[in-house]
């Protein structure tokens, strides 16, 4: 299998970017798109080029590390995957594949395909999280959550950060991200004592970081490999309204 | 001699005895004294959350963009704790004697005691957390069973009980971030360790994003970096994870304890083809509803379906009827490895075998398995693009788990005083062998309960010491030696990639020194890697440069340490001449191929210091009070 990937290269977060494109053979449709970006970086070192830098860490769709923009579409042309799942087989021979990183204000550019997530590092640190010390819990079984409770904060707590809801937002909004850990936490028994600081003080970081706001195009929904819902965003708006004005 | 240090009274009092006669330090000096935490997973996140809570002054590293990456994320299953709520008989005592015979008793009592005994808060703590574990319409938490146990303790949040945990304990890093008592360094990795006067005072780490070296000074480092089992190469670990912290901290004085025993997990997904970077795994706990089998007929052509029940072959359940598709890892591997060498390989490089959820769905409905199962028969579809609920899954034995690590004592210190090594990264409770859902457990253990209990013995004396300062000539001797190795990777120049020279060593590991290893083999593997070593020195290329950001060369200095790894594992698995766990020599089987194991010569942890490149071999004991070691059958 024949590709021709277009990818955008950026020295560092000052200098300008440019796509360059790359002819790469070789592939094979049981690589993983990252295996063929693997594959093409051996090809650069044996032509003594600097290699691309995009990021990855499981390749297994769970750490949220990796995510690029692939044809327009945040991690490629599936719904609700990450980047490292996607395959060749996705692809055509002889297609011309787009690469780009992240584009977000909140997100800047390192460099090549590496952005600057930590924007949502500082969301979770502003609440993102219950007070509990190490030692100071009660019981297991003394609280109490309802399976249609657990299932629920469980969908929600599947968020696994990599941004692709920003990235593909045209507002580049980080709602849906913000909304589903507010949601976990504060539609458990344990997140009520501090559930409505934990939405004002998130919530807050969230706009303060640069993010854009939400129009509910429903686009995040659709990128995100865990497929958490936009419902999640209606949610979080009442529970920011109810914390906000009747406290 | 190494000095275990396990506290004096019977099994069950023994931490609380370590605990009463272990030096406190009032909250006042705490913040006075710096500990550097290594690694951000469970273990390290754990440590340096609960370090920063009790007042210590806490500087966190990893190497990847945010704490939230660490690999405990990617684990599926469970984590196991002697709660006892499905009333089938469990106990702590069990739950050790489990552990400990699972590992084929290559552990340490006191520590796999106390491993069991704290499990139970640590449930109680991850709730209080808000961690979505399962639960019963009624509200109580639900349990299942894993692999080498016959009571149902495993707590789960469905197959992302790893991504929960660790999210639980970024979260509360992450608040003491906020509160200022927590310094987070992502995208650094410790490439020095920094031992004065005979103590670890800090680290040399690499900012990843500017190239620069970086000094950290502290009272004492702890490391939490997992595993290592990325040496071959294709495995199902991240791809950034690595040897290198552990390798450093080897060649300044820390002992590396059993490397050469690493879990090979039954449930991964075949290798398809040579450009793989990783073999993802599917969690243990589709073998409580999953059946294992290869067709009768050598060479089977037929597609799963197509081949009737009576002729496959379902092997655990035939060789292991007590447990049948719930024998422990290694067992479950090395039955899987028999067949597929035998010609009873499926797919199409004949290098699987079944995992079959017909029988499930027909006893509990789709539905059912879809509730217990449906994130990772998701996975494996957009992987594969196999719908697993109409044909059986492919699987095969893959590289996961570093049983080995730095040696360490009852407190979790190395042989380099101020030097902790915690979670994976260390070789403590699970011997020769670990059990399923026991790995988020022991590092939770290690992070949460036990170090932060047992630092502080150590740093009540450093209080009396000089504050340790990077100016000290040790830093600049470090820092120039890192400078120097990496110049010298850049300046080699050569016409091979890194990732050649991984396949390389990988092909190698996997040979010689996985599943079934033998004394020829693992001579003509030491060799073997001699020469990738040297190859390596003169061949490779790495382009881009020093002082950026350069994924190359990160890859390049991991490389070059995990060819040392592979020297040490090679060295380990030649020297223990019996079979044990996942160490399986083919010179010590018995008639029905199972493990034998020599009491009598090796009932103790290998623990290897560097000497200039040799490697010497210093014996712990292992003295069994409690237990008397039985031949492990599962039959």
């Amino acid at each position: 299998m024949k590709v021709t990937f277009k990818i955008w290269r950026q020295k560092n977060a000052k200098a300008g970017g440019e796509f360059k494109s790359y002819d790469v053979e070789g592939l094979t449709e049981d690589m993983s798109f990252l295996e063929a970006l693997d594959h093409l970086n051996e090809i650069l070192v044996l032509q003594n080029e600097p290699v691309i830098a995009y990021e990855y860490d499981c390749r297994e769709g769970i750490c949220g590390q990796c995510g690029v923009f692939i044809n327009g579409r945040a991690h490629g042309p599936h719904d609700n995957m990450t980047t490292c799942q996607l395959h060749m087989r996705s692809f055509t021979d002889g297609e011309t594949i787009v690469v780009e990183p992240w584009r977000a204000k909140a997100f800047p550019v390192i460099t090549d395909l590496v952005v600057d997530r930590s924007a949502f590092d500082r969301i979770i640190e502003n609440g993102g999280y219950i007070t509990a010390k190490t030692g100071t819990a009660p019981e297991a079984n003394a609280i109490l959550v309802g399976k249609e409770v657990a299932d629920k904060a469980m969908d929600a707590a599947a968020c696994i950060g990599c941004g692709a809801c920003v990235a593909t937002c045209k507002n580049a909004s980080a709602a849906l991200f913000t909304a589903a850990k507010i949601n976990h936490l504060n539609s458990l028994p344990q997140g009520k004592q501090e559930a409505d600081k934990r939405v004002l003080e998130m919530t807050w970081q969230m706009e303060e970081e640069g993010f854009g706001s939400c129009t509910f195009t429903g686009a995040c929904e659709v990128e995100c490999p865990e497929g958490i819902s936009i419902t999640n965003i209606a949610e979080m708006n009442a529970r920011r309204a109810k914390a906000k004005w009747l406290g | 001699m190494l000095d275990s240090k396990i506290p004096e009274g019977p099994l069950e009092n023994k931490w609380r005895n370590y605990q009463m006669k272990s030096q406190l330090i009032n909250p006042a000096n705490k913040k006075k004294l710096n500990i550097i935490v290594v690694g951000s997973g469970l273990a390290g996140a754990g440590a340096a959350a609960t370090l920063a809570e009790l007042g210590y002054d806490v500087q966190c590293f990893c190497y990847q963009d945010s704490a939230r990456r660490a690999h405990s994320v990617a684990a599926q299953g469970g984590i196991n704790a002697a709660k006892n709520y499905q009333h089938d008989g469990d106990s702590v005592w069990r739950m050790f004697h489990d552990t400990l015979k699972g590992g084929d008793f290559r552990s340490r009592e006191a520590n796999v005691y106390r491993l069991a005994e704290l499990s139970a808060p640590l449930i109680d703590h991850y709730v209080q957390q808000g961690v979505p574990f399962a639960r019963e319409y009624g509200g109580v938490l639900v349990n299942r069973s894993f692999g080498g146990v016959q009571v149902q303790r495993t707590f789960y949040a469905r197959g992302q009980t790893g991504q929960q945990l660790l999210l639980a304990a970024y979260s509360q890093l992450y608040k003491m971030k906020r509160a200022k008592k927590v310094s987070m360094f992502a995208r650094h990795e410790m490439l020095d360790l920094v031992v004065i006067d005979g103590k670890a005072k800090g680290i040399i780490a690499r900012d990843l994003v500017t190239g620069q070296l970086k000094r950290f000074a502290a009272d004492a480092v702890v490391l939490a970096t997992g595993g290592y089992s990325r040496v071959f190469r294709l495995s199902t670990l991240a791809i950034g994870c690595n040897g290198s912290a552990l390798w450093k901290a080897h060649k300044k004085g820390a002992y590396f304890a059993a490397p050469s025993f690493t879990q090979i997990h039954p449930t991964a997904l075949p290798q398809t083809s040579e450009a793989q970077s990783k073999l993802t795994l599917m969690s243990e706990s589709l073998r409580n509803d999953g059946r294992i089998w290869v067709p009768k007929k050598k060479g089977d052509a037929r597609k799963a379906n197509d081949i009737p029940e009576e002729e496959r072959d379902y092997y655990l359940e035939r060789r292991y009827p007590s447990f049948g598709n719930l024998a422990p890892r290694d067992i479950a591997s090395r039955a899987a490895k028999e067949r597929i060498d035998a010609g009873y390989g499926v797919g199409r490089l004949k290098n699987g075998v079944y995992l079959d959820f017909k029988h499930a769905m027909a006893n509990f409905g789709m539905e059912t398995i879809q509730d217990r199962y449906g994130n990772l028969f998701k996975m494996y579809n957009k992987i594969t693009g196999v719908d697993a609920y109409k044909e059986p899954m492919q699987i095969s034995p893959a590289a996961h788990f570093s049983m080995g690590g730095l040696w360490v004592d009852y407190e979790l210190m190395t042989t380099v005083p101020g030097l902790y090594a915690i979670g994976e990264c260390n070789f403590s409770d699970h011997g020769a062998n670990r059990l399923g859902a026991n790995s988020l457990l022991q590092a939770s253990i290690d992070g949460y309960f036990v170090l932060p209990n047992t630092i502080n013995n150590y740093l009540a004396d450093a209080l009396r010491e000089n504050q340790p300062n990077t100016d000290h000539a040790a830093f600049e001797l470090a820092e120039n030696e890192v400078r120097r190795h990496i110049q010298k990777l850049l300046a080699v120049n050569g016409t091979q990639t890194i990732d050649h020279f991984h396949r390389e060593l990988g092909k190698v590991m996997w040979q010689e020194c996985a599943m079934s290893r033998n004394k020829e083999g693992l001579e003509k593997a030491i060799v073997q890697i001699q020469n990738i070593r040297t190859a390596f020195w003169n061949d490779v290329k790495v382009t881009g440069g020093f002082q950026e950001m350069n994924t190359e060369l990160e890859k390049g200095l991991r490389m070059a340490d995990f060819i040392e790894l592979g020297l040490l594992m090679c060295t380990d698995a030649l020297q223990r001449q019996e079979s044990c766990g996942a160490h399986f020599r083919e010179e010590y089987q018995t008639a029905e191929g199972e493990a034998l194991r020599k009491d009598d010569d090796y009932s103790f942890v290998s623990a290897w210091a560097y000497d200039k490149g040799n490697f010497k071999l210093h014996k712990e004991i292992l003295e069994f009070e409690n237990v008397t070691p039985t031949v492990r059958s599962y039959k």
